[in-house]
């Protein structure tokens, strides 16, 4: 038993020799390299400070008056103003409305457009049929069409259906959407045959295949999808611009781009709106980075 | 649309009665309709939402709107949108922005890449959030958020130019340097994002191929250039379409940041075709201008697609 012991006791010690002898091979830090080493960190790091200095500034913005964001030597540490200017942005325009709005549509966009994606996806991946090709193909080429050409029809449309200032003006036009049905096909061409052939013996329905079998698989490019689908909503821009008139149907975006036109732009507010519009997608972009990053990339560049 | 579904309808009614003779096509991944009825709503929204607006748009740049009238007015539109002098001016401004902006945004990224790549950046996954965080502020808020660090008598910027000694610049009231100022917030926003799929793709490159130029004799340089860049061809191929398409369509970092202005410095086609259609509501120039850059942008993509591709091989 002791024996045992210590015959392993010494294994390990053996082993742990082995694999420091390894990593010292590994690691050949010369003094070149060393000092190589410590000149890219400094400049990768100093581009980073600029990088997030923009957020910065804006956090600290938003807790000063104006004239003290513009004062020289301008205001650098947080100050007391942040609620003031929340009130007065509350005031000013209908900020809670512009919130309602565009948490609403983008949650809503993004829930259709997971369901939507992704059945197209999987058609395009687990079945042969006419025309698939021809469709996908046509997806793809859409992606090269500049958005500004659809935005003159796509206006009459809504004038013609009676959905200016409608939810569902901003929700249905941009569901469909290539890039998340491109993504969802990829995902689901690396998803095996066998678990769907054996759901459809067990004589389980199409759907109920799609809904019990394919979406659970599909989890993590589900919500990669979802991350992108709710970003580009959230500041979506142009579009709800000339959709939504009304003032109670603006999107944040939309607010906020009236409110920097209003006589004398009160920017203690203006910011403190903006910075409030970016906090649940840097909050997402945070917790969420690994699906971000995928959401982003979307297996386009494997070859 | 109809008679899409009535076909379907009709297969599913043949079915019911039939299952037991064709098992087989039950269990084979080829149901006829199934696929159809899973791609039902992205059909109906691309042709209500994508093929329809495409299609009317062709339609209406052949119009114009005479007293309350699309009247066909012929190759009118076009024919003005090739004599329009501030046209000319929009598509010089967007080619100007273009050939500095992506080179430069892409040079970067590719550096970048790589260094996220090396073992000797120390804390990689820390910075490499910091340059990829940009991403997420929406074209508004980085719009509003910059014009306030541009200001030119009390933004934050000259503040700090004045501060070592500078003199201010006048970052959105000169017509040079507010081009200067469209190009380095695009760069602040992008950047990151090629970034990370420069990364993606040199993360594929095989470990061996390093090993194997190193026995050969070929230094850090030697190995950037004859393994690490054409191992990332296929994102450099993407990246240069993507961000090519994206410049040409340039509108939100102009309409927030300088309107177009200063006299007209920083005018996109984006812009001319919003201001036409939204502002002047001549839907059918406008519509015209859409298509004269459809057809840019087609062009050009297809050519680098070519260039890049046959450098390729």
């Amino acid at each position: 038993m002791s024996a045992a012991v210590t015959s392993t006791a010494r294994a390990q010690a053996v082993a742990k020799e082995r694999l420091r002898a390894l990593a010292a091979r590994r690691k050949p830090t010369s003094p070149g390299d060393r000092a190589l080493s410590i000149v890219l960190t400094t400049v990768i790091a100093l581009g980073a400070v600029v990088m997030i200095a923009p957020f910065i500034w804006l956090f600290v913005a938003t807790t000063h008056t104006t004239s003290d964001i513009f004062s020289s030597p301008p205001a650098l540490l947080p100050g007391p103003e942040f609620w003031n200017n929340l009130k007065g942005l509350l005031d000013s325009v209908k900020f809670g409305d512009a919130i309602r709005n565009s948490v609403v549509v983008s949650l809503l966009f993004t829930f259709f457009g997971l369901i939507i994606c992704s059945a197209a996806g999987y058609a395009f991946a687990k079945f042969t049929f006419r025309g698939r090709d021809l469709m996908f193909g046509l997806l793809i080429a859409s992606l090269a069409l500049p958005g500004q050409v659809t935005l003159v029809p796509l206006f009459k449309i809504m004038v013609q259906l009676g959905w200016l200032d409608s939810y569902q003006a901003l929700i249905l036009p941009d569901l469909a959407m290539p890039f998340g049905i491109f993504l969802m096909r990829q995902a689901m061409q690396a998803v095996p045959d066998e678990p769907l052939q054996a759901g459809r013996i067990d004589g389980a329905g199409e759907f109920r295949i799609f809904f019990r079998l394919v979406l659970p698989i599909m989890r993590p490019s589900l919500a990669a999808l979802a991350i992108f689908l709710f970003l580009a909503r959230w500041n979506d821009f142009v579009y709800p611009l000339i959709i939504q008139r009304n003032p109670e149907s603006y999107t944040l975006p939309v607010a906020l781009a009236t409110l920097r036109g209003i006589g004398t732009t009160d920017y203690g507010q203006l910011l403190t709106g903006t910075f409030i519009s970016i906090l649940p997608v840097l909050a997402m972009f945070l917790f969420l980075q690994r699906h971000f990053v995928a959401g982003l990339l979307g297996g386009s560049v494997k070859q | 649309m109809t008679t899409l579904t009535t076909t379907s309808g009709s297969a599913a009614a043949t079915r019911a009665p039939a299952a037991a003779p064709a098992p087989r096509r039950r269990r084979t991944l080829r149901g006829r309709h199934i696929p159809y009825l899973f791609l039902l709503p992205v059909i109906l929204l691309f042709v209500g939402f994508k093929a329809y607006p495409v299609l009317y748009a062709l339609v209406l740049s052949f119009t114009s709107n005479k007293g309350g009238v699309d009247t066909f007015v012929g190759f009118d539109n076009f024919a003005r949108v090739f004599s329009d002098p501030l046209f000319g001016r929009a598509l010089l401004n967007t080619v100007q922005i273009l050939v500095i902006q992506v080179p430069v945004m892409l040079v970067i990224a590719v550096l970048l890449a790589v260094a996220f790549n090396s073992k000797l950046l120390k804390a990689r996954a820390f910075l490499r959030v910091a340059y990829f965080v940009p991403i997420v502020m929406g074209l508004v808020a980085y719009g509003i958020l910059f014009s306030a660090l541009l200001s030119y008598n009390d933004g934050f910027l000259n503040f700090l130019l004045t501060s070592v000694g500078l003199p201010r610049v006048p970052w959105l009231a000169d017509p040079n340097w507010a081009k200067v100022s469209i190009i380095l917030a695009l760069t602040w926003h992008y950047t990151g994002n090629n970034a990370v799929i420069y990364l993606a793709q040199l993360q594929s490159i095989p470990e061996e191929l390093y090993e194997a130029a190193a026995m050969d004799g070929a230094n850090r340089r030697q190995q950037f250039w004859n393994v690490t860049l054409p191992g990332l061809r296929p994102a450099l191929v993407l990246t240069v379409i993507l961000s090519t398409i994206g410049t040409l369509q340039l509108f939100d970092e102009p309409y927030v940041l300088t309107g177009g202005g200063p006299d007209n410095a920083t005018l996109t086609i984006g812009m001319y075709l919003y201001n036409n259609a939204f502002k002047y509501f001549d839907f059918g120039y406008a519509s015209a201008i859409g298509y004269v850059l459809t057809a840019i942008v087609a062009v050009l993509s297809v050519v680098q697609l070519l260039v890049l591709r046959r450098r390729a091989s």
